[in-house]
């Protein structure tokens, strides 16, 4: 109660306009509330505006993680790019994981097809998934997977492997300073969030 | 900080206080200060929460020294050295710097601007009160079962969510508090600022302290809520499943750094545009010359926060960018000296040719030129890409940020705490201490955060408890430093509580170059100030802007 | 004040080479171009700002001096110029870009991964760094090999450390020297940075991501970095040693490796059919628990709760089966720091530490594991 008064007095206290400086502080600190929320909205924008920065500029080697239809109109065979993959679990999960090539020569255009063997080692069902990254960052826009098995999850039953395969293409459109491409896979175990 | 003055209308010669019978209902006690709405005592208590976190990081900041004083784990156990230096930078950082400047703001603005009081009174009351809290929490998981956050202050995921050892819902919470005291703060002083200043105080007549709290409480309500977005994702991520910052659920850790930098690069700003308004202020008094380039000074600060939004990256050069997102954030990083160098350039050239006398709050503010350049040296060479792969994340990144933070930020909060002092308490402090203060506080500060330049080029990482022997001798001349330096802040403390206590009397206006029309009230200021609004005559005269 | 600390500055650019060589102020010259052109830039930029440092403090201490009330100064009356300010606004601009023509040609350098001749797998994980070479059978865990009792000191003080005290690790990552080499840097959990100060090659190392770096080094030698980016509680614990070798040693020390993988395959599979003594699993499994398992659970089993939770009598290691305990030792535990030892130990070594912790501490459970109990337990034929 005395706050208020305390409060009405300053108000009496300012001068003649005060009834219309409250009114310009409630209109300014509404505007500001607005910036306030619009910010804390911009921040969860960020998200998005990450990843739609990401597939533009390649930055952290984001690969498409749907598949993509083949749409090059020919073969480069001038050109031959070095494509390496390596495989990496992450903490936790008991799979063996390894591609069954290391690398492969392709031209840019040609469809290549290639598979990644896993094999779960521990005495429950997992469900893993694999996480791509391309190096360097900028050639991430110009591989195309047409069918991955990273775009969906693995589940694989106690003690069972599998051949799981990977089909792309590189674009004819690669930088010409880049010839070597490595993709990368890390596997996790979701068996908790998936279920 | 202040005592009552029930007297304002028999010692104020500028203006007359016609309700001085309002005084009656003022209460007494710890309930004064509970429910008050009064801007000089809710400055009174920013600062004094301010300066007790400021102990506070401090004696953490000791433990941390002495781990490092010499080779080996002596004292503390690896996974407590990472608490200590989380809760060290986020107590300095949002308990002691930040709200040392909202006190200032809350003390000096309406003053300033011959304004009654703050636009929000009672906003000015919660923003202030719910700090306590947010800090409680923070400081209180020290003693949970989870220990309290050691995932450093830049808090890095997936180290503080999938990682974390479960002391990240207090953190987030506590931050959240912080924010929204933050943000409450920062629009009483925009509210304040555009409808609350005097007739006839056009902005450029506005003083430059003013302007530059202006634009950081711009920039607080831009990025606060960026923060609290972000930790919000984390709280998320920790507990409830998303994957923000999950590799495994399609996230990405590198996107935390992305937003936590869009928050907490302009956060560096925050921290030190109130800097240069406070020595902008006692350059110009102790050299008897009015401020140069006052317009460039606004604009430089201007640009220096725009620029701001757009630098985050540097700070993540080594995560693994594109080459021309390297060169974007480089370019941009070293535009940010040009403004910088025009203020610095701007305050050795209001000395230039003044009248120059050495008073404590002019010492610190001529430490300030000084240490915070040096600081802003080194910030030139961390911009340079190549060489950040070299610098990033070592000591040498730990000397730049306490030469702008503590001999940048701190120092200028000191000088201005001085040169307000008797304003604020109405008694002069005492010199021979304060003398003491600034020389022990000087020596000492260069002893401890100089040497870690060294450190950093040699190689040593920075947030690491126990260290190569090569880098022993400098860590013991640097724990030195920090125990001296902490020991020298105790000497602030008793100046000024002597200072409140009693002293010599001050009068209205006790340094003669000061101009502002808060000398034109008496001292201590009273009560409320400024019922009725200065003359254009006053305000003129506080023209920093010149004629 | 502010005169001395210039003093000093000028002092390092000049004695940084000679007179301080014991003990390091300056940033390393390193061993390869792309270090070299790194330091050349930061002796660059560290000359320009003393000068302007010298040129700025300089007016400012003449002033001090000069301009005080003290001295009979009287206050001038100017507080702006124009052409001043522009001046002052344009030369840095001017300095400005001569600073960042240099670093532009460096960091286009550095950011050229193409044409490498060796290509290795860098992995961080909590605490320590796995190293694999591609197209190479060749992989190992890097771990921080100075002892416990040298770093542990809160009781014993007094205990004398080695020359390379936390720069020292187990089994080295081993790079041919004049060769380009390609990192591919990742991490298994939080992460980490990978740094080497003589190679100018920092690169963070991103939980499901990867990053490149590459480095040319001219001089063999023993290289020495850290961990550079905050990962929990050993983060100052997990060194990088890096040893270039030439052409030849390192042919040598590739067919060595190769050889050691196959004898210790076949070690593998005599131990399987050897049953091992208590004594001798309780010895072995102490010095494997004390390299692999007490950072986090400590040397007294009683971990570090609630992150390393306690194994002293803690029902994984007493009452709950041996297959349990054995799953998580060999495959780790998802959503914890657990890691998965069945790659990083011999079966022998998971038997014998298993062995070790349900009977030492008071977990005197009696339990004998032998290597063909964890064969049964890692799934494989």
């Amino acid at each position: 109660m005395s706050i208020n008064k305390h409060k009405a007095n300053i108000n009496i206290s300012t001068n003649t306009t005060s009834s219309t400086n409250i009114n310009n502080n409630n209109k300014t600190v509404k505007k500001l509330l607005l910036v306030v929320v619009a910010m804390f909205g911009f921040g969860f924008a960020l998200v998005p505006l990450y990843d739609v920065f990401c597939d533009i500029t390649g930055l952290n080697g984001k690969t498409n993680d749907t598949a993509v239809a083949y749409t090059a109109s020919s073969v480069d065979k001038t050109r031959t790019v070095k494509v390496q993959f390596i495989t990496r679990n992450a903490k936790g999960i008991p799979w063996e994981f390894e591609p069954v090539i290391n690398e492969i020569n392709v031209h840019p255009g040609e469809m290549k097809l290639v598979s990644f063997y896993a094999k779960n080692n521990a005495s429950h069902d997992i469900v893993g998934q694999a996480v791509p990254s391309v190096s360097p960052g900028l050639a991430a826009n110009y591989f195309h997977k047409i069918e991955c098995f990273c775009f969906t999850q693995q589940p694989l039953s106690a003690g069972k492997d599998i051949e799981m395969s990977l089909q792309f293409y590189v674009d004819l459109e690669l930088p010409t300073d880049i010839n070597t491409l490595t993709l990368s896979y890390t596997l996790y175990d979701i068996t908790e969030k998936s279920s | 900080m202040t005592t009552d003055t029930l007297d304002n209308a028999s010692t104020a010669d500028s203006h007359h206080d016609s309700f001085g019978d309002n005084h009656d209902h003022k209460m007494t006690g710890i309930k004064r200060w509970l429910y008050t709405t009064n801007h000089k005592d809710i400055g009174t208590l920013y600062l004094w929460f301010a300066f007790i976190m400021f102990l506070t990081g401090g004696a953490l900041a000791m433990v941390i020294r002495a781990e490092l004083f010499q080779p080996g784990l002596q004292l503390v156990e690896p996974d407590f050295f990472n608490q200590l230096t989380t809760v060290h930078g986020l107590v300095m950082v949002f308990g002691a710097i930040m709200p040392a400047f909202t006190g200032f703001a809350n003390w000096m603005l309406p003053m300033m601007l011959g304004a009654p009081d703050m636009a929000l009174p009672r906003m000015n009351n919660w923003s202030f009160w719910i700090l306590p809290f947010a800090f409680a929490i923070l400081l209180g998981s020290f003693f949970m079962e989870s220990g309290a956050p050691n995932f450093g202050w830049t808090f890095y995921a997936p180290l503080s969510t999938t990682y974390s050892n479960g002391s990240t819902a207090f953190f987030v919470f506590a931050v959240h508090i912080m924010g929204i005291s933050s943000i409450m703060g920062a629009i009483n002083i925009v509210v304040t600022i555009m409808n609350m200043r005097a007739p006839g105080m056009t902005y450029m007549k506005m003083p430059l302290f003013v302007w530059t709290f202006f634009i950081t409480a711009y920039l607080l309500i831009a990025v606060m809520p960026v923060l609290a977005g972000v930790v919000t994702m984390l709280l998320t991520d920790t507990y409830f499943g998303t994957s923000f910052f999950d590799a495994a659920g399609g996230g990405d850790p590198v996107m935390f750094q992305h937003i936590f930098w869009f928050f907490g690069h302009p956060e560096v700003y925050i921290m030190i545009l109130p800097a240069f308004g406070i020595v902008s202020t006692t350059i110009p008094a102790f050299s008897r010359k009015r401020l140069f380039g006052y317009s460039s000074m606004v604009y430089a600060t201007s640009s220096i926060a725009l620029l701001s939004f757009i630098v985050w990256a540097h700070h993540m050069f080594t995560t693994g960018m594109p080459l021309f997102g390297e060169l974007f954030f480089m370019y941009c990083t070293m535009l940010i000296a040009v403004p910088t160098g025009v203020k610095v350039f701007n305050w050795v050239a209001t000395m230039w040719r003044g009248s120059l006398t050495f008073e404590t709050p002019m010492l610190f503010s001529i430490a300030f030129v000084i240490l915070f350049t040096i600081g802003g040296f080194s910030g030139l060479m961390l911009a340079m890409t190549p060489v950040d792969f070299q610098y990033h994340d070592t000591y040498f990144v730990v000397a730049h940020f306490h030469y702008v933070l503590v001999t940048g930020s701190l120092f200028s909060i000191y000088a201005g705490a001085y040169f307000w002092l008797p304003k604020w308490t109405g008694h002069m402090y005492n010199d021979t201490l304060s003398k003491w203060h600034f020389w022990c506080s000087l020596i000492s500060v260069n002893l401890l955060f100089f040497p870690m330049h060294f450190l950093g080029l040699a190689g040593m990482p920075r947030r690491i408890p126990d260290y190569a022997l090569q880098f022993a001798d400098f860590n013991k001349w640097v724990s030195i430093g920090g125990f001296a330096f902490g020991l020298s802040q105790l000497i602030f403390l008793a100046v000024v509580i002597k200072c409140i206590r009693g002293g010599e009397k001050a009068p209205a206006k006790p340094w003669d170059g000061a101009i502002g029309l808060e000398w034109t009230v008496a001292s201590p200021a009273p009560y409320h100030t400024f019922s009725t609004p200065p003359s254009q005559q006053d305000i003129d005269n506080a023209d920093q802007h010149g004629h | 004040m502010g005169k001395h600390k210039l003093t000093w500055l000028v002092l390092v650019s000049l004695f940084a080479n000679s007179a301080w060589a014991e003990t390091q102020l300056n940033l390393t010259k390193g061993v390869t171009a792309v270090s070299r052109d790194v330091y050349d830039l930061h002796m660059l930029v560290l000359y320009i700002c003393t000068t302007i440092g010298v040129l700025v403090f300089g007016a400012m201490f003449w002033s001090i001096a000069f301009h005080r009330k003290s001295k009979g100064a009287k206050p001038a009356d100017f507080h702006e110029s124009t052409k001043v300010e522009v001046l002052w606004t344009a030369i840095p601009i001017v300095i400005l870009i001569a600073m960042a023509v240099p670093a532009t040609q460096t960091l286009i350098a550095m950011e050229d991964n193409e044409n490498s001749d060796v290509t290795i797998q860098i992995t961080g994980s909590q605490w320590k760094w796995h190293y694999k070479y591609f197209d190479q059978d060749i992989e190992y865990y890097s771990v921080l090999s100075t002892p416990r009792k040298q770093y542990q000191n809160q009781q014993e003080t007094n205990v004398v450390k080695g020359k390379n005290y936390l720069l020292e690790v187990d089994k080295p990552l081993v790079i041919p020297v004049n060769k380009k080499v390609r990192f591919l840097i990742t991490s298994d959990d939080v992460i980490h940075s990978w740094w080497v100060p003589a190679f100018a090659v920092k690169q963070d190392a991103n939980p499901g991501f990867i990053n490149e770096a590459w480095t040319r080094v001219e001089e063999p030698g023993v290289y020495r970095g850290q961990c550079a980016e905050l990962c929990g509680k050993d983060h100052g614990f997990m060194p990088i040693v890096v040893e270039v070798k030439s052409a030849e040693d390192y042919d040598t020390w590739l067919n060595e490796q190769q050889q050691r993988i196959a004898a210790a395959a076949s070690a593998e599979q005599a131990s399987l059919s050897a049953s091992m003594s208590k004594e001798e699993l309780m010895q072995l499994g102490e010095t494997t628990y004390t390299a692999h398992c007490s950072a986090c659970h400590q040397p007294t089993g009683l971990g570090l709760p609630p992150a390393f939770p306690a194994l002293k009598g803690s029902p994984v290691a007493t009452t709950g089966s041996i297959k349990d305990h054995l799953d998580i030792v060999f495959n780790g535990k998802a959503g914890t720091g657990m890691q998965a030892y069945g790659k990083q130990l011999s079966l022998k070594e998971i038997a014998a530490v298993v062995t070790y912790e349900r009977n030492a501490w008071g977990n005197d459970t009696g339990d004998l594991v032998q290597s063909a109990d964890v064969k049964a337990v890692s799934g494989e034929e």
